[in-house]
This record gives structure tokens, C-alpha cells and sequence, in this order.
């Protein structure tokens, strides 16, 4: 039998499947969302109310931590609401309405968005790690950031607040409205806190950059919401996927016939497309998240990395039937990804900058979820989200604790061999952890969701040549992550301190011998937390599988009872039931399942050929990695890679410059577009100043030649008033005699 | 009307020697009045002189006004003046006031020491 097409956002649909079902399921009735408990309010409200109380502090001028901890307990208690939530979920998604917001009526239709949340699985799979992730950056940020007690503290976590209310609105909100309403406000969120050391320039210029490349994206997520309201009359989950209109252009893009599909539906999700590709910083828009690492470094973690740019892969996730619709969305949304990943991965090859090495480390990872996203297999991308949110949220927060200790210091050059400093040695470990995760390290959850989404990219059909550059880019990964491992974790010990003095307590020191200060202990446990986590996403690989909905593992199980459900018919038991009955061969939206079996996936069925594949694939990239980087090193600074990047000429030179891309858009879009301003501020000041001007000057101008008539002589006046009155009684004496008076 | 116009008391007495005294006469001595002070007001420096020929101006006015009015047999003309006499010598203090506080400041009746006036 082949289940050829899942696509139902009830999990009881899929339940209540005939088994002998041969032609694709659709769930055609519109289910009815009941609604749920009030409390889940409690995870939008918390950290609001965490946010507003930092603010209060700031106004009576607390001195304390106590804007750490209000944070820590109301992400925390946020979180385990989360849970709660996740615990008493039935199966069945269900909204919780807050309050009415904007209920507007044009004739028959209808546009409804009110605050209210809708939770299914997919939600509840978001929230969980996005309120789990704040609390552990909150506790550990509430140490990071000790510096700062005072005013900017509570400035920090009132935007962290802010950002964790943002980020739940996105998710959970019930309809697209309210996912604008987060989108824009985890954007402010990030301008906020890129920008947090506003008196450096550069942090400044990263937080403008990072606002205006997002208004780019954003202007296309407005405008498909407006469009999907055009087109299907409503923003509400519940109601838009359940639209019959939508369900037949979905059957109808099953037999890939899209000409049935309006052109303006199919608009939709290129227009979403654009919003997510900024926000998630894809190409050509990725260019503001290597520049948001200006932020303290929590925030790189949580938002940079974990949370935010991941809202992107939520939209997508979140509206994929909507994708599925559009004969060009998604291999676009594939191509992009892996075309991200690639150019990404080469540039944080020749970086120096470990935090900069991380930032286009998310790039390129972020690029492996479009990719899994856009080769049918919404399972994958969603699997890396989480798994990439624990470790390179663990990534990044080791890397803060590094640059916290040594006064800033982040080149890799100028840092060796930690491992072997006293009270380093939790920071080794998790970073370690974080890096076999994104190394793809066999057994590790890095592995197994990157491998999925690979390893999906062979099996359907036209995108085996995405699967390949996916697969090479895990070596780059592999090698540029433990690059930074090997020089920075091993090797001999040596150490070189930042030029950032803000350490009062060190500054007698620094000038004999500089020593650093290792992490205290909300560092060090959040880091313990966060690599347990880090291990144990793996285990969510062989649990968590549901039999009867045909799913294999938790992610899928979570994916499958959402809006994102997907089951692409050239998946492994699809292509297995072909098999054995080649005369039920299913159709897909590329293609029948025939082309997929003809696809080369070298030698063997790509979900098992990858396992091995990609496993060598990463070992070589690391032994690569330790064989020029760390073997017969003798100091931080040089090593084998130096002379063999010389042989590659001005290549590494143009990577460690990010290939000109931002070069490049300065002179096409940004001087452009300065010259036009500079020319519109011209006809501001002549044109429209100078009419205004223009009518101030002509009464001066009349006055400056009447004005010699006042001379100050009496006698003067006195004879023009009696030659004035002489003229006018001649005139009237004229008039009257050729008026013949009588 | 002209019967009634040429009745006055000194043609009434003496109706040979003198002859008619008409409208034109008295308008003839109003406009001369009222020419004097013009020319004088115009040719002379002198304040308390230019006040002076406002005030013939005035009354070559006034005579004018009260001709007319008795050409038409009507009181309007004549209380004009009364009136026009009142402001007059209302202006009058004042206008040799203010020439007074001018001489205080100046040591000179001169209307051309005030030419930095000016616009």
C-alpha cells in the first residue's frame, strides 16, 4: 500500500487511515479546533511581564542582578508551562483565545486575527526548545553579563523578555497576522540587542544593517499575507488549511498539474519565501547575521543562532501546503539553501574570528534546513532545527565564555590549547560536543538530522546534484569546525589577552602578566545542561516513532500531526511499496515515483548508503582538520594550513574577505542608493525650500524697493500726501466732467 | 434757493453799496485758508508754524462746512464744526506737548533734527 500524501493537520485523520488506502488521503472536512485551556496564556505573558518589570528596574534604579533572575524564573516558568502544555496535548490542535484584535468586514468576507494562539505539534515542538533555550541563556547571560549591572542590565533582559514574548507570538499565534506581529518584534528584538554596546560604531552599523536587510525580507512575508488573504479569505491556521480551494490546488499539484493552480496562489509562497530567506539569513540576504555577532554573545546564541533565525524554517514548516502549491517554490527554497550552505561553509573556513566562524556556521546550517525543507522533507529541517539549536546554541556560549575570560579575545591565531588551563575544562568539554554535533560526527544528533535531509535530497527526483553539494559542504563543515577545536582546545598552551579592559578587578594585573578568569558556575552549568542536551537529541532518532501514523522517529512523529505534514510518496517505504507493486507507483510534485527509483543514489537505497557516506564524509573533514591544524603545532599562531593556503594564491584571501559580497553590494545596491538620496535631499532643499522661500523673499524684495520713499523729511511726506490728494481729485474731477454731470 | 441765499443782514442794510455776498465767496475764502496752511505747512521747518497752518487748514474746512450748511438751510454743518473745534483743541494741547518734549530732546523746533526717523 502507499500513503502516498499525508496532508492533514489532524493527527486523528491520518489515525483513522484505511490500511488498504491505495490512492493519496486528504483529509476534505473541515475540522473543528476546540479550544483550550487559559493557562497557556501564562507562556506569551510571563515574559512580557519579565520584560516590563526590567524596565521598572531600570526606573528605580536597581543595582543588582534581580533583573537575571525575574528573567531566569519567568523564561523558567514559561518553559514549564511548555511542558505542561506538551504533556496534556491529546492529538488534537486546539487555539486559546485571548482577546479579540482585528476584526474587519469587507462585504462577505471576513479578515480575523485575533490574539489568540494555536497549538499542534508543531508549536509545541518550537516552544519547547525556544522557552527551554532562553532560561539556560538567561541563567548563563546573568553571569556574562555582570559587567553591566546597573541600567544596561536591565536594558539586556528587558529586550530578552521582550524577544522570548516575540518569538511565542510567532509561534504560536493562530493566524499569519500574529506571526507578523512576532516576526517584526523578535526584529526589534535583534536590532535592540545587536546594538546593545551602542556607543561602539560598529555594533551600531551591524544592528542598522541586520533592521534594514530584515525590511527587505519582511516586505515579501507582508505582502503574502495579504495576498493569501486576497486569495482565500482568511489568515486563521484553523480555518486556511482546511480551505477546500487550497486542498484541490494541493491534489492537483499531486499529479503536477499546475496550470490548474491560479498563478496568484502560486505567488503566495514565493512572496513567504523572501520573508523567511531574510530572517533566516539565506542568500542573497545573509549578509546582516555575520555582522549581528556585535552582540554580547548570549544574544548571538539565542537569537542568532537558536531561535530567531529559525523562524524562517517555522514559516515555511508552518505553511507548507501553501509551498506545495507552487510549481517553483520549493526547488527554489532547495537551491537557495544549499547554495547558502556551500558559500557559507567556504567563507568560515578562511575566517579567524571563532564567533564569526559560528555566525556562517548557522548560515550554512540554516542553509541545510531550507534544503531539507525544499527537497520534500519538512521532517529533516525541522530534526535540525532542534538538534542545531542545542549545539550551536552550546557552540556559541562556550565561544562567549572564551572571548568573557580573555578579555575579548576571539582570533584564533592568538589562542592554544585551553584545554590544559586551569578550570577550562567544562568549557572544552561542551565545546567539543557542540563541534562532533555540527561535524556530523557518526552517532551524534548532527549526524542523524543532517543525514536526513541529505539523504532525502537523493531520493527525489531532479535534486541527487543538491544532495551532492550538501554532502561535499558536510566535509567543509566538518573541517572548519574542529579547525577551531584543534587550534584553539589543543595544542600547546599559549594565550594572548583582548583589548577589552572593562575588568576592573584585573586591571592592577594586566600590566605584569594577564590571567584569565575562568567561568564561574551558571556558566559552566548551563554549559553541562546544554551538551547533556546537546547527546541526547540524538536519542530522539530511535524514539518517539508512532507505528500506526507511520513515523519513525519523535521529530517525524511531531512534524507528521502539524500543518507541515508531508510524506513525500518517494520516501523510503514509499519507494519500498513500488517495489512490490510497481502498478500503484504513486505521483508526486516532481515527478512519479519510477523517476525516483531511476535516480542514481549510489549503489544502494540513500537512506542507508548515507549513513555510511556521510560518516566518512565527516571523519575526513575532521582528519583533515587535525592533520593541518593540529599536528606538530608548535605555537598559536602558524600551523600546516599557512603554506598550503599560500599555493592556493588570492583564493583564501578572497574567502577570509566573505568573496566581496558585501563589497559588492555596496557599490550596486547601497551607493546607488545613497546617490538618490543625496539627489532627492538636493531637490528637497532647492525645489521645495525654495518656493517656500521664494514667497518669505517676495514681500522683502517689494519692500526693498519701496523703502528710499520713507526719506524721514516731514516736509517730503507732507508734499507727497497733497500731490497724492491733488491727482486723485483731478482724476475724480475729470471723470465727473466727462460723465457729463449735470 | 438763491432768493434765500442772498438774505443776510448787511445786504439787508445796506442793499446798494454792497453786493450779494454768495456761495462762491465763502468758498472762495475757505479755499484760501485752507491753500495758506497747505503752502505753510509745507515751506516751513518750524513745528509750532507747521501746527499752526494745520490748524488754518482746519478752519478753511470748517468755514466751507458751515457755508454749505447754511446753502441748505440745515444745522448739520455747524455742529460738525463745533465738534471738529473740540478735537481741535483737544490736538492742539497735545500736539504742543509732544513739540515740547521734541524740543527737550533736540534744543531745536526744527522738523528736520528728527530725519534719522526714517524707515
Amino acid at each position: 500500500m502507499i500513503n502516498t500524501t499525508l496532508l492533514t493537520n489532524q493527527i486523528s485523520t491520518i489515525l483513522a487511515m484505511a490500511p488498504d488506502t491505495t490512492a493519496s488521503v486528504l483529509s476534505q472536512t473541515p475540522t473543528e479546533v476546540g479550544t483550550g485551556p487559559k493557562w497557556i496564556l501564562l507562556i506569551i505573558g510571563l515574559p512580557m511581564l519579565t520584560s516590563l518589570l526590567c524596565g521598572l528596574y531600570a526606573i528605580i534604579g536597581n543595582k543588582t542582578k534581580l533583573p537575571a533572575w525575574t528573567t531566569v524564573a519567568g523564561a523558567g516558568i514559561a518553559f514549564l508551562a511548555t511542558v505542561a502544555m506538551y504533556l496534556s496535548f491529546d492529538g488534537t490542535p486546539y487555539t486559546v483565545h485571548a482577546f479579540d484584535w482585528i476584526q474587519v468586514y469587507f462585504g462577505d468576507k471576513a479578515m480575523i486575527a485575533n490574539f489568540s494562539f494555536y497549538i499542534d505539534t508543531l508549536t509545541i515542538y518550537w516552544m519547547l526548545f525556544v522557552t527551554g533555550l532562553a532560561t539556560l541563556i538567561a541563567l548563563y547571560a546573568s553571569e556574562y553579563m555582570s559587567h553591566d549591572v546597573g541600567t544596561s542590565y536591565c536594558r539586556f533582559f528587558g529586550a530578552f523578555g521582550l524577544f522570548v514574548f516575540s518569538m511565542a507570538c510567532l509561534v504560536m499565534g493562530d493566524n499569519l497576522l500574529m506571526l507578523y506581529l512576532g516576526w517584526e518584534g523578535v526584529g526589534l528584538c535583534s536590532y535592540l540587542l545587536i546594538g546593545y554596546f551602542y556607543k561602539k560604531p560598529e555594533a551600531v552599523a551591524a544592528a542598522k544593517k541586520a533592521f534594514i536587510v530584515n525590511r527587505i525580507g519582511d516586505l515579501g512575508l507582508a505582502l503574502g499575507i495579504y495576498l493569501t488573504f486576497v486569495h482565500f479569505g482568511t489568515l486563521e491556521y484553523a480555518v486556511l488549511f482546511n480551505d477546500p480551494t487550497l486542498l484541490g490546488y494541493i491534489e492537483a499539484a499531486k499529479t503536477g498539474n499546475f496550470d490548474a493552480i491560479p498563478a496568484i496562489a502560486q505567488w503566495i509562497p514565493i512572496l513567504f519565501m523572501i520573508g523567511a530567506f531574510g530572517k533566516s539569513a539565506q542568500f542573497p540576504l545573509y549578509v546582516w547575521l555575520p555582522d549581528a555577532m556585535e552582540g554580547p554573545t548570549p544574544v548571538s546564541a539565542l537569537i542568532h543562532a537558536a531561535t530567531m533565525v529559525t523562524a524562517g524554517v517555522y514559516l515555511i514548516a508552518r505553511t507548507y501546503p501553501l509551498f506545495l502549491t507552487s510549481e517553483f517554490a520549493l526547488p527554489i527554497v532547495a537551491w537557495v539553501g544549499t547554495i547558502t550552505a556551500l558559500l557559507a561553509a567556504t567563507i568560515a573556513m578562511a575566517q579567524f574570528d571563532i564567533k564569526r566562524i559560528m555566525a556562517y556556521s548557522t548560515v550554512s546550517q540554516l542553509g541545510y534546513m531550507f534544503a531539507g525543507l525544499g527537497v520534500l522533507t519538512p521532517t529533516g529541517g525541522v530534526y535540525h532545527v532542534l538538534t542545531h539549536a542545542f549545539f550551536k546554541a552550546l557552540l556559541f556560549l562556550c565561544c562567549g565564555a572564551v572571548m568573557h575570560g580573555f578579555a575579548g579575545q576571539l582570533d584564533l591565531r592568538k589562542l592554544s590549547g585551553l584545554k590544559n588551563v586551569k578550570g577550562w575544562g567544562i568549557v572544552t568539554i561542551g565545546m567539543l560536543i557542540g563541534c562532533i554535533n555540527l561535524a556530523g560526527v557518526p552517532f551524534t544528533a548532527g549526524y542523524f538530522s543532517k543525514d536526513t535531509i541529505i539523504a532525502e535530497a537523493f531520493v527525489t527526483p531532479g535534486t541527487s546534484m543538491i544532495g551532492w553539494v550538501l554532502l561535499f559542504t558536510a566535509g567543509l563543515t566538518a573541517y572548519y569546525t574542529f579547525r577551531v577545536f584543534f587550534r584553539v582546545f589543543m595544542g600547546p598552551v599559549e594565550y594572548h589577552a583582548g583589548d577589552e579592559h572593562h575588568d576592573d578587578d584585573h586591571s592592577d594585573d594586566k600590566s605584569h602578566e594577564f590571567h584569565p578568569h575562568a567561568p564561574g558556575w551558571a556558566v559552566n552549568s548551563v554549559l553541562i545542561t546544554l551538551s547533556v542536551l546537546s547527546i541526547a537529541a540524538s536519542g530522539l532518532y530511535f524514539i518517539g516513532g508512532n507505528k500506526e501514523a507511520h513515523t519513525k522517529h519523535y521529530a517525524q512523529t511531531m512534524v507528521m500531526s502539524s500543518t507541515a505534514s508531508y510524506d513525500s510518496p518517494y520516501s523510503k517505504h514509499a519507494i519500498h511499496a513500488a517495489h512490490e507493486s510497481h502498478a500503484n507507483a504513486g505521483v508526486g510534485p516532481r515527478g512519479t515515483i519510477d523517476k525516483a527509483l531511476s535516480m542514481p543514489i549510489i549503489g544502494g537505497d540513500p537512506h542507508k548508503v548515507m549513513y555510511y557516506v556521510s560518516a566518512v564524509v565527516g571523519i575526513v573533514g575532521i582528519t583533515l582538520a587535525w592533520f593541518l591544524h593540529l599536528f606538530g603545532r608548535t605555537n598559536a599562531a602558524e600551523c600546516k594550513m599557512d603554506p598550503i593556503a599560500k599555493r592556493f594564491g588570492p583564493i583564501p584571501k578572497m574567502a577570509e574577505n566573505k568573496w566581496y559580497v558585501d563589497e559588492f553590494y555596496a557599490m550596486i545596491f547601497v551607493t546607488p542608493l545613497r546617490i538618490i538620496a543625496h539627489i532627492f535631499h538636493w531637490i528637497d532643499k532647492l525645489l521645495v525650500d525654495g518656493i517656500v522661500n521664494l514667497f518669505g523673499y517676495l514681500p522683502r524684495i517689494f519692500a526693498w524697493i519701496i523703502r528710499p520713499s520713507q526719506s524721514g523729511v516731514l516736509q517730503g511726506y507732507a508734499v507727497s500726501m497733497a500731490g497724492g490728494l491733488t491727482i486723485l481729485l483731478l482724476v475724480v474731477f475729470v471723470i465727473l466732467m466727462q460723465g457729463g454731470v449735470s | 434757493m438763491d432768493h434765500l441765499l442772498s438774505i443776510n443782514l448787511a445786504q439787508m442794510a445796506f442793499p446798494e453799496a454792497l453786493p450779494a455776498i454768495t456761495m462762491a465767496h465763502y468758498l472762495f475764502v475757505s479755499a484760501a485758508m485752507f491753500v495758506m496752511g497747505l503752502i505753510g505747512f509745507l515751506t516751513r521747518k518750524n513745528m509750532i508754524i507747521m501746527f499752526l497752518c494745520t490748524e488754518l487748514m482746519f478752519q478753511g474746512a470748517g468755514l466751507a462746512l458751515i457755508a454749505f450748511g447754511r446753502h441748505h438751510l440745515a444745522a448739520d454743518g455747524q455742529t460738525f464744526v463745533i465738534f471738529v473745534l473740540c478735537v481741535a483743541a483737544a490736538e492742539a494741547a497735545m500736539a504742543l506737548a509732544l513739540v515740547v518734549l521734541l524740543f527737550r530732546h533736540k534744543e531745536t523746533l526744527s522738523a528736520q533734527a528728527w530725519k534719522e526717523l526714517h524707515g
